[in-house]
This record gives structure tokens, sequence and C-alpha cells, in this order.
């Protein structure tokens, strides 16, 4: 027999091995992320005045569509090669394989751009007291992008062309993150008090991993058959 | 055998874009059956394929697993029914064993280890190949591998002849006999006719044909 525990990590290693294959598709966010943040002072200013003023925000957007790119193909590839019909003929419940499925989707895009964060506020000259807010705002947020995406991505599997649709379902939803997750970097620089943002921050991404990996299963259900 | 049906469907009717596909269609199935959906493309085998696999929700009508309403059923169900469609469900990037591997966490596959079924369905030697590079006809023999090991009675299978050559369709319809004798059954659809004693056919283009 199948067991819960087997499921989900039998999709999460599924997942990411088939991510080490395709090193291209890894590597492509964290390539726009890391190239967003090297042309913002080529493109506006070197001096370190105005990049450090700049560099909560723009961390914080470059994640934010760096993470968007990779959304794309969550449930995409499995719906196309019949893989995702599979998951759902499953005996074991389906969100339980959707939140694998956002897991190792979070791993190979969320944790590389957290990851790489530090280096880039080093290249924005972010200032010292930025970079733990930063941090951990960033590692709450995208896992916060990669939840509200499933949803999404769930909601537009089976329609041609449905990035676009994408885009537009979650950015609304990605908004408050955003300014919450640059707003305590930018209070930390300031020397305030970052607590509170951050612990708004967490809330919100405790109520989505509650919520998200249900309604993406939901979801999966109606937008599977178009 | 029991008299009882594993699957029964009454008066299923299905409109997609308010075009009928089918309409009050009833049948059962019961163990050591194989009942063969005909019709011509676009009648609507695949949509009651789907509809039957639970994957397309059911507009009008009831389905039925052992006699009992199969939306309070549904997990029993799925435990029992293994479903291969149009795409194989395999991933391209990993090799027929590891594709097997996964599925059988989803699903109740423990009759035979993945060597043996990959063997068995005419494709060892290919285990540990990425599935990117296996030939349309060697796919779906992977495909159909996860046949050989699972321990579901009732198997939906949509085309599963598609890109077979001779060989892969006598092993196939062999698998298929040594089911339905060991008490499973079957749903296909296929527009060939399968060397079978135990086939009934069910023609989908005559109900659209009664229904115009």
């Amino acid at each position: 027999m199948t067991t819960l525990s087997g499921a989900f990590f039998g999709v999460i290693h599924r997942d990411l091995s088939i991510a080490m294959r395709h090193r291209g598709d890894l590597l492509n966010p964290l390539f726009f992320f890391l190239i967003v943040v090297t042309l913002v002072p080529l493109g506006i200013s070197p001096e370190p005045a105005r990049l450090a003023a700049m560099a909560p925000g723009m961390i914080w957007i470059s994640a934010l569509l760096a993470t968007l790119l990779a959304l794309d193909n969550l449930f995409q590839a499995d719906f196309a090669d019949g893989s995702l019909v599979q998951m759902m003929l499953s005996p074991q419940p389906l969100w339980l394989l959707v939140l694998a499925k956002i897991i190792a989707h979070w791993l190979v895009s969320g944790l590389p751009v957290v990851l790489f964060a530090p280096l880039l506020g080093l290249m924005l000259s972010l200032p010292q007291a930025g970079f733990l807010p930063l941090l951990l705002g960033l590692v709450l947020g995208t896992a916060v992008f990669s939840l509200i995406g499933a949803v999404g991505a769930a909601l537009t599997v089976a329609l041609h062309k449905g990035s676009v649709l994408l885009s537009l379902v979650v950015m609304p939803l990605y908004v408050p993150v955003l300014i919450f997750g640059s707003s305590a970097v930018q209070r930390a620089v300031d020397g305030m008090s970052y607590g509170g943002v951050l612990a708004i921050l967490a809330a919100v991404s405790a109520f989505t991993l509650l919520v998200a990996p249900f309604a993406a299963a939901g979801a999966l259900k109606v937008g599977i058959n178009g | 055998m029991s008299s009882q049906p594993l699957l029964e469907f009454q008066a299923l009717t299905f409109e997609r874009d308010d075009w009928p596909l089918f309409s009050d269609l009833s049948g059962a199935i019961k163990a050591g059956e194989i009942l063969q959906i005909t019709g011509p493309n676009g009648c609507g085998k695949s949509t009651l394929l789907h509809i039957l696999a639970t994957i397309e929700p059911l507009n009008i009508g009831t389905l039925r697993w052992l006699g009992e309403d199969i939306a309070k059923c549904r997990q029993q169900y799925l435990a029992d029914v293994a479903f291969i469609g149009h795409q194989a469900g395999l991933k391209s990037a990993l090799s027929p064993r590891e594709n097997l591997q996964w599925l059988s966490k989803l699903h109740p596959l423990s009759r035979c280890t993945s060597a043996a079924a990959l063997a068995r369905i005419g494709l060892a030697g290919f285990e540990d190949v990425p599935c990117y590079t296996l030939s349309a006809g060697q796919l779906r023999r992977a495909a159909l591998a996860t046949l050989c090991m699972t321990q579901a009675r009732l198997w939906l299978l949509d085309e599963p002849l598609t890109a077979l050559d001779v060989q892969g369709i006598a092993d196939l319809e062999a698998l298929l006999l040594a089911h339905v004798e060991n008490g499973g059954a079957v749903v296909l659809s296929s527009h060939q006719p399968l060397a079978n004693p135990a086939v009934r056919t069910l023609a989908l283009d005559a109900m659209a044909e009664a229904a115009l």
C-alpha cells in the first residue's frame, strides 16, 4: 500500500531530481535576479548613498519577479505529460501532493534567491543593519510567493498561454508581501524596530501555508478540465 | 465469480459546449470482463473514461463502485483503479525505472518490482535511459508496465494500443487476459478489435446517432 509520507517525499524527490536534470530552468530565475540587481548601479547611479536608499525595494522587487518567472512551470509540465492526472488519481490526498510540489518548487526557486540576497545586498551597499531582516523576510516572503503562486498556477493550468493571466491573478496578492518585506528592511536600516512587520509577514505565511495547498488542490480539480 | 458488478454507471449524460456527447448511458462492468468502448473520433470515448476515472466531474447520472455511490467511497475506488490516458504520465527527464518508482509511491504498484515489470513488457535494457530518448512505442510500453505492477482490480485504458507494434499488442492482450482471469476488469477505448473472448463492446456512435 501507499503511505502518506511515501507519497509526499516521493513527489519532492521526483521534482528535485527533474530540476537537477534541467539545470537551465533551475538557474534561469536566479540569473534574472542577479542580472536585474547588477544592472541597477549601471543604469541609475553607482553612488553608495543612492543605492542604499533603493536596495531594500530593488532586491525585493527582483526576488518577486524571479519567483514569478519560475511559477509558470509548477503544474504546466505535469499537466502536459499526464503525471498530474496520475497524482489526482492517487488514493493519497491531493493537497498533500500539491504541498510537496510547492515545497520542491520553493527549494528550487525561492531558496537560491534567499541565499544570493546577501551578496546582492553588498552590491547595492545595503547598510549592515538591513541584512538580517532581508534574509528573514525573504525566507518568509518567497514561501508565500510559492504558496500563493501555486493557487494561480493551478487555476490556469489547462489554459494555453495562461502565464499572462497567472501574473494578473497572483500579482495583487504578492503586493502586501512586497510592502511588508521591503519596509522591514527599510525600518532596520533607519534604526527602527522591524519585529512587528516581520511578525505580520510570518502570520501571512502561516496562513497561506494552511490555506494554499487546499485552495490549489481545489483549483486543480476545476482547472484540469479547462 | 460474484454477480455484483465492480463498477456501474447509470444514466450518464455529458454535454460539451452545449453539444451532447452521449446521453442516458448506462452499463456495468463485472469482474472478469473487458469492456471496449468504440466509436469515431470525437464521440466522447476519452471523456467517458475520464468520467469513469472521476477526473471529469459527473454532470448527470450516477457512478457506483461495488454498489456504493462513488462520491462516498472515492478513496477506496481510487486505490482499486489504474488509469492510463493518452498522455502516459511519465516524466521525460527520468528513466522508466525512476518513473515507475515514483508512481508506485502514489498508487498501489507492489505486485512485482519495476525491473520485472519492464522486462515483462519488453523494455529490458532500457530501465535506466532517460524517457526522452525512447520511441513513442517504447514510452507506451513503459506506461503499460504499471499494469504489471498494479494491484488495482479495475483498469481504465484510453487507447492503450496506440504506437504499439504487433508484439506489443500481443503482450498487452496477454496482460489483459491474465488480469480478467484473476478476477479483474478492464474498460478500454480502441479502434482495433481485440483478440480476446471476454471482450464486450460499447459503441458510442450508435448512441450519438440515436440522440440525433
